[in-house]
């Protein structure tokens, strides 16, 4: 039960980029076109769920013995980028089918918040280590439909005459805004 | 007269938020009151200008294969002396901003600015980019609170002028989207009117 509520919790209430603003530059960057959306939302998944495990380990194996929890960020941030790094080159020699479709947006993640941001989250959140898997996996579940029903909406949208000043971006926040609150009605949920 | 045309530039013509749009994250999510959007302005502007500092002063001596990675070292180590001055000085400002502090290290005006300015700048010049850049982004997020608290809650710097409660909707995560996208708007029509 618990997990059913950390994981709806973390997919429609506090939805990572529309409740808790994480993630917001790839989901305004990378939302043109359904397909990209749905590959960089994959990218994150496979990202994300990995970097929960790590983390994890990091921060209660290393980081809470030694006593240098406030070397945090500066750890996290590298271990990120590095892993990043690392998926991209496994991905390559294993699975090249997987590494077509994902490739050109795994260089991307090290810069999304996002992952950094569940990374933080996690540990101030004292989950176990089922418990931060479920919940960065979810989170980026969150993340990826949010991006697929956003690139969805901006694909209808470029057939619509926008007027000059809202073309571009500040189209794309007051529709963000919009999704905001149309997932909003799920706050009573959890 | 250039060492103000930096400050200006990094002010108005390169506004980090309505200009270039990085750094969107911080922007939404900590500007639910104008104190909140100036207090995390200000903690970025700390670390940009002692990163572009101290990238300026070693850039010569970084390989240009590894200096992404050093860039980030040095941005996350301010990051984390921000951070645990925050928390000791600041409590109650470092609780509302929550998880956004640690996350200044991914703001992508500060590695931007890096490796855009610093890395080919002398140290003076540097600063003064970290100043103007950081002043822009202070005074872009301060404008985006004043608007969600004045019509969230209908106070202004934590001051109340009307009685009773605003509109809820702006202060909650929808608001930050709608009030970001029609400053924009707005700000788009003057920058085309003074070009025309």
């Amino acid at each position: 039960m618990e997990y059913i509520l950390i994981i709806i919790s973390a997919i429609f209430v506090n939805n990572v980029v529309l409740a808790q603003f994480l993630g917001v530059c790839p989901f305004l960057g990378v939302s043109n076109r359904v397909p990209t959306s749905m590959g960089m939302g994959a990218a994150v998944v496979f990202v994300m769920t990995i970097a929960a495990v790590v983390v994890y380990l990091l921060q209660y194996y290393v980081l809470v013995p030694l006593g240098i929890e406030y070397m945090q960020t500066i750890v996290f941030i590298l271990v990120i980028a590095a892993l990043v790094q690392m998926v991209e080159l496994v991905l390559k020699k294993v699975s090249p089918s997987l590494y077509q479709a994902l490739g050109i947006f795994l260089p991307l993640i090290t810069t999304n918040c996002a992952v950094l941001g569940v990374a933080i989250l996690l540990v101030q959140k004292q989950y176990n280590l089922l418990q931060s898997v479920t919940y960065s996996f979810s989170t980026a579940v969150g993340f990826a439909l949010a991006l697929v029903i956003f690139a969805g909406i901006r694909e209808r949208l470029e057939l619509d005459d926008v007027p000059r000043a809202l073309r571009g971006t500040p189209i794309a926040l007051i529709t963000a805004g919009i999704l905001a609150m149309a997932f909003m009605g799920f706050s009573g949920l959890v | 007269m250039d060492k103000l045309r930096i400050i200006l530039s990094g002010i108005v013509k390169n506004n980090p938020t309505f200009v270039l749009m990085l750094g969107m994250c911080p922007t939404l999510a900590t500007t639910t009151s104008a104190v909140n959007g100036a207090g995390m302005g200000a903690a970025t502007m700390a670390v940009l200008i002692l990163s572009n500092i101290v990238i300026s002063l070693i850039k010569g001596v970084i390989p240009s294969k590894v200096r992404i990675p050093a860039y980030i070292v040095v941005i996350a180590a301010f990051v984390t002396v921000v951070e645990l001055l925050m928390k000791a000085y600041l409590p109650e400002l470092s609780k509302s901003l929550g998880v956004f502090i640690p996350l200044i290290v991914v703001n992508c005006i500060i590695l931007g600015r890096a490796e855009g300015f610093a890395a080919k700048n002398g140290v003076l010049d540097s600063a003064l980019d970290g100043v103007g850049t950081g002043l822009g982004f202070t005074l872009a997020l301060t404008l985006v609170g004043a608007v969600r608290e004045m019509l969230g809650s209908g106070a202004i710097f934590g001051h109340k002028f009307i009685a009773g409660d605003g509109m809820l909707i702006f202060v909650l995560a929808p608001g930050a989207f709608l009030v970001l996208g029609y400053l924009m708007v707005a700000f788009n029509r003057l920058t085309a009117k003074m070009k025309s």
